[in-house]
């Protein structure tokens, strides 16, 4: 594998720098989920897959950071984040249990060039949890565009309830396993082999994104599944909050 | 711009001992966690099998096997990392060899003065010379005494535990010294291209 497979080809994705976003819109899911739906100033528009950095500050001047990627479509008015409280999490519990419409918040984004699409290639993408939530965004990218038929999508929950976006990935075409909950004709399990190889088939470019366990999972599963391990971009989640 | 009801956890100057001074801003210490984070999917290399090579602006081109690369003086790290993504780890001690060592053998030109990082997977990371010289830069394999997991960058990687880890290359092969900057891969999407955690160089355009 030579540099170039890792360079990005072509036109750099954009980069915005800090701003202001107002939420608009706040609604929570179950215990730990919250979206989140801003009006961002002086906004640029981010590609599907990039994330923002959102950015707490207390009196005194303490702040607290922490990356979000984005679920919305480029075109939609508003940036929505989808964010997972996390036990501990300074900045995610703070989301899910504090904010309210009308709070301002500090952010920068769109930020990332890798673990981004905009149909270029038919590619299959494989998300666990919240992991789905840059798939919403290329799945609402690809819809708008007629070319869902170039993203193929696995979605990965315990149950339908705490899966972020689990019916309209399911509206969307995906193909959507639980691990602890039966759905449809479908006993809970981890995705099978035989369910991932067709999304592989005729696809140039992998998309992951999860824990650090899912996500090693998933890339042995599309590895097995024949897809080269140069063509596949990762993108994890681990300790934060 | 202050958030509405937010007040943080404990500041780094009530953190218990010296953490709060050892603490860049803007990191929280992960504690005994030592999170994974990578672009791309981890490569599971035989570490006998496993060479370095140094090349570009220097005099003498060298590449070692990884049983000449144990026959260099080794040297040890122990203190704290810090990643880009807001944690920071204490502590930990890795084992390997100073760029140093490297250096004397391959002697960099006198205009070189950056240096490019390959990994096995074409992950690349770009870092001025003087942050990689003066024993403030090794390769490394072995972390708390035990070989470097794959996952962790197995077996070598770059460590130079003053910038954000980033900059710290996993499954490093190849050290290409150059006379201008180069971004690598993260540079080239919007990452800093030195990435002091003290000054908080996240992104490109920060001070």
């Amino acid at each position: 594998m030579t540099t170039e497979d890792l360079a990005v080809p072509g036109e750099a994705a954009p980069v915005g720098r800090w701003t202001v976003g107002t939420l608009a819109e706040v609604e929570r899911l179950g215990d730990r989920l919250v979206r989140l739906r801003l009006a961002v100033e002086d906004r640029v528009d981010h590609w599907p897959g990039q994330h923002y950095v959102v950015r707490l500050r207390a009196e005194d001047g303490y702040t607290a950071s922490r990356s979000y990627s984005v679920a919305s479509d480029p075109a939609d008015p508003l940036l929505e984040l989808m964010v997972e409280s996390m036990p501990g999490g300074e900045v995610s519990a703070f989301l899910h249990d504090e904010a309210r419409a009308g709070d301002r918040f500090e952010l920068r984004g769109p930020i990332g060039g890798w673990f981004t699409w905009r149909g270029e290639e038919t590619a299959v993408c494989v998300g666990g949890g919240t992991g789905v939530v840059p798939l919403v965004s290329m799945l609402r990218h690809a819809r708008r565009h007629g070319l869902a038929d170039r993203l193929r999508v696995c979605a990965v929950g315990r149950t339908f309830a705490t899966l972020p976006y689990a019916q309209e990935l399911l509206d969307g075409g995906a193909f959507v396993a639980l691990t602890r909950e039966n759905l449809g004709p479908r006993v809970a399990a981890p995705p099978y082999l035989e369910e991932i190889a067709p999304l592989v088939e005729g696809a140039g470019r992998a998309y992951v994104c999860g824990s650090v366990g899912f996500a090693s999972y998933a890339v042995r599963l599309l590895q097995e599944a024949g897809m080269l391990t140069r063509a596949i971009r990762v993108e994890q989640f681990g300790a934060t909050g | 711009m202050i958030t509405r009801g937010f007040t943080g956890r404990p500041r780094r100057d009530r953190l218990p001992g010296d953490l709060g001074r050892r603490l860049p801003p803007g990191q929280y210490d992960a504690g005994d966690e030592w999170p994974v984070l990578t672009a791309e999917a981890t490569p599971h290399l035989v570490p006998e099998q496993h060479t370095l090579t140094v090349d570009g602006a220097v005099e003498q081109p060298h590449t070692w096997t990884w049983h000449d690369l144990h026959t260099l003086p080794h040297s040890s790290y122990a203190g704290a990392i810090h990643c880009v993504t807001t944690w920071s780890r204490f502590g930990t001690t890795f084992t390997g060899v100073s760029l140093d060592e490297l250096w004397r053998v391959v002697r960099p030109r006198p205009e070189a003065a950056y240096l490019l990082a390959h990994a096995t997977t074409g992950y690349t990371t770009n870092l001025p010379l003087e942050d990689v010289t003066g024993e403030k830069a090794w390769v490394v394999w072995a972390a708390d005494g035990r070989p470097l997991p794959p996952d962790h960058g197995g077996p070598l990687r770059l460590l130079v535990p003053h910038l954000y880890f980033w900059k710290s290359a996993k499954w490093v092969t190849r050290l290409e010294l150059l006379t201008t900057d180069r971004p690598g891969f993260w540079e080239q999407n919007g990452y800093h291209d030195r990435g002091d955690p003290w000054l908080e160089q996240r992104y490109q355009g920060d001070p």
